[in-house]
């Protein structure tokens, strides 16, 4: 075990100054908590009150062994029941990269809670008990995280000191996700083979699988190269706010970069008005830039008087986004109130533009575990499924397989105001 | 090119400020003078820049206040020309609102019923507050916009899921939403932060000389609000705060740092974490923070 005694290993004035976001899911027993503590705890990222915290815990529960499982069980009901409900976020960092962990259940009844962890995160760790191979929920991780475009994977075969160490059934069980996931499209896969309840290959490689020539667990976090795909992505910045400081004569539209990058003297074409002008300045509170990318918050000056709005999308002139009324989607229902049918009147919230929304049609649903698209004409709570949708004004997308945060929207109940679903756009017209 | 991670926080924190700057009618910005809202006051400064910041700021006084604070709020509103909220503890117990209880000094949970007041008074719909979600269990799992019903109370197990960067602000009248723009904060991100950006702070943050005491390992401020044990002597230390909250229940750590960077480099090396070491109110048990903010607190 690690002491807290030990100096803490990151140089103070150079500290990691890129970010992964990544995501997890697990069951119970998968031993993702598990993980995860392995994790804070030998990259040593816990202080000593919590570390104590979690010895005294431990022990209350009759537990010798630390219970690594227990730093991440944040809320009464979730330790009293020795389950997790919702996405928990986790934070640490190494000398190499700082990270924010998404840490979401694994079950079918959950997988709300996976699409929202998965929506931003850069990397999926999906997490395989070794002597059971994959099941029906590894199946439906990695069909989440292949549906979100989750650009990296992690397949974690957890539990290899209960089968002893054993090539062949990592072998097996690699190969059995590569069979599984080919109509996936997923980018890129990294099988390892993992111990978490040791220790081997968490963070540290392990002598008892000599055979693994692979990165741990940890260093292959630290160095995955994370595609930049948002700032390749055709530019666009969705209005959000009108920065007037009439006193300076200051007119500015302030927004976060959705998609590839704006420089002084380009041109942007505005929507809904279709019209075209010049943008003369990138401005943030600290100066001007010479060139503004996604993800920046920026405050755009026009050269051009036209009439810009909150909702309204400032795009790449040859490359826009479309202007739709009509879409075609995946929607992961999320209500647990009601089902998703056709004829249901919803909000759809896409950007920052909010417009009413009825549902054209259901059309089929997506079995996660075999992926086969089978008829349905109503959806319910964690079902995926394609959907056809009406709008009462149109916003300005792409397809999700563009850009998530363009081609992303959720649908909020009217009466509720919950948010009941998430879309992925397929097609707009 | 990648984006540094303070420039990706920053800039998830301003889209945050920015929707709900859009999106409600009558936000207001929590104030304590603490360091987190400090950071949080500037980034609201940034995020409209060369506007002024469209909302006011506000208070929740309890009335067992350092000096140093309350000199620095009044100071830092009035640079930045917005309008301060102070909604008064005292008041509220005055008013039979909210009672001490026996042989309870903090008035850190008696908060909770002046913030409601006032959000009722002013009739704020959002809230911002500089909570981070790397401080505490409950708030790992708490949405950037968290939604509150009209009682002001939080349901972790109900709350709205928060995907891409959409935050669905829709609410009935009565109820308001707490945004968190530095829930993605660290306690190191933040420090580094106000290192870069000069973010001024209260002169409590750094090492100064102090007569302080000790009490369940914590070393207590000398205040006129907290009865001291005989055997608790008063000894004057070079001390400096972590958190500012509360005088009655926030403790002082020995340092020596005086500037931001010396600051960083204790913090580097410290063991024990912000709220354990400092923070007399989360020791009560594992789920006191989660309790009080299902009554409404921060």
């Amino acid at each position: 075990m690690t002491t807290v005694d030990e100096p803490a290993t990151d140089p103070l004035f150079a500290p990691a100054d890129s970010l992964l976001r990544f995501a997890t899911a697990g069951a119970v027993d998968d031993g993702k908590s598990t993980l995860i503590g392995r994790l804070l705890h030998d990259s040593r990222s816990l202080l000593a009150d919590q570390l104590e915290q979690l010895e005294l815990a431990s022990k209350e529960r009759g537990d010798e062994q630390l219970d690594l499982a227990m730093l991440t069980d944040g809320l009464r009901a979730e330790r009293e029941q020795g389950i997790t409900i919702d996405v928990a976020h986790r934070y640490f960092e190494t000398a190499r990269r700082a990270f924010i962990i998404a840490d979401t259940p694994g079950h079918a009844q959950y997988t709300r809670n996976m699409v929202t962890g998965a929506s931003t995160a850069d990397l999926a760790i999906v997490l395989v008990d070794a002597r059971n191979g994959l099941t029906e929920q590894s199946r439906r991780h990695a069909v989440l995280a292949g549906l979100l475009r989750v650009p990296q994977l992690v397949l974690a075969v957890n539990k290899m000191d209960l089968v002893g160490h054993d090539e062949s059934v990592f072998r097996g069980i690699t190969e059995e996700f590569a069979a599984f996931t080919e109509r996936l499209r997923l980018r890129s896969v990294t099988p390892i083979p993992i111990s978490a309840l040791n220790g081997d290959n968490v963070v540290h490689r392990s002598a008892a699988m000599p055979w693994y020539e692979g990165p741990s667990l940890l260093e292959h976090l630290e160095t995955v190269e994370v595609a930049d795909e948002g700032s390749t992505a055709d530019f666009r910045l969705p209005v959000q706010y009108a920065i007037r400081a009439p006193e300076r004569d200051y007119r500015g539209y302030a927004g976060q970069i959705a998609g590839g990058s704006i420089a002084p003297g380009e041109e942007v074409l505005h929507l809904p008005s279709g019209m075209r002008t010049r943008v003369t300045a990138v401005d943030t509170a600290d100066g001007e830039l010479e060139r503004g990318r996604a993800p920046q918050s920026v405050t755009l000056r026009l050269a051009d008087d036209i009439d810009v709005g909150r909702g309204d999308v400032l795009c790449a002139p040859d490359r826009p986004a479309t202007a739709a009324e009509e879409l075609t989607a995946s929607v992961c229902w999320m209500s647990p109130r009601s089902e998703l049918a056709a004829g249901a009147r919803l909000v759809l919230k896409h950007t920052t533009r909010s417009v009413k929304a009825e549902v054209t049609e259901v059309r089929e649903r997506l079995d996660v575990t075999t992926l086969e698209r089978g008829p349905a004409d109503r959806l319910g709570l964690n079902d995926i499924g394609e959907i056809g949708l009406r709008l009462a004004r149109p916003v300005f997308c792409d397809p999700y397989a563009a850009n998530r945060f363009t081609g992303g929207a959720v649908l909020i109940d009217e009466s509720t105001h919950a948010t009941v679903g998430a879309v992925l756009i397929t097609e707009a017209r | 090119m990648q984006l540094s991670r303070l420039d990706v926080l920053e800039s998830e924190a301003l889209h945050l400020i920015r929707e709900v700057a859009a999106e409600f009618d009558r936000p207001a910005l929590l104030f304590s003078g603490g360091k987190d809202s400090a950071v949080l006051l500037k980034l609201a400064e940034k995020a409209f820049a060369p506007a002024p910041i469209p909302f006011p700021v506000l208070h929740v006084d309890t009335g067992h206040n350092f000096e140093e604070v309350l000199e620095f709020r009044d100071r830092r509103a009035t640079e930045l020309g917005v309008r301060l909220v102070v909604a008064s503890v005292q008041d509220s117990i005055d008013a039979g609102r909210a009672t001490e209880a026996e042989g309870q000094v903090s008035r850190n949970r008696l908060q909770t019923v002046t913030l409601l007041d006032a959000i009722a008074e002013h009739r704020f719909d959002a809230l911002f507050g500089g909570a981070r979600r790397d401080e505490e269990r409950a708030r790992a799992k708490e949405r950037m916009l968290s939604f509150r019903d009209s009682f002001g109370q939080w349901d972790p197990r109900n709350q709205r899921p928060e995907l891409w960067n959409l935050y669905n602000g829709m609410i009935h009248p009565g109820e308001n939403v707490r945004a968190f723009p530095l829930s993605n904060w660290t306690e190191r991100d933040v420090w580094t932060y106000i290192d870069r950006e000069r973010v001024e702070l209260p002169s409590l943050y750094f090492a100064h000389n102090r007569k302080v005491f000790e009490r369940d390992g914590m070393l207590l401020a000398d205040n006129p609000f907290l009865p001291r044990d005989p055997e608790e002597q008063l000894v004057e230390r070079s001390v400096r705060f972590r958190t500012v909250g509360d005088m009655t229940c926030t403790g002082a750590v020995p340092s020596e740092a005086t500037t931001v960077a010396e600051v960083i480099a204790e913090i580097a090396a410290t063991k024990v974490t912000e709220r354990g070491q400092t923070r007399a109110d989360d020791r009560a048990s594992a789920a006191a923070m989660e309790d009080r903010k299902r009554e409404g607190y921060f």
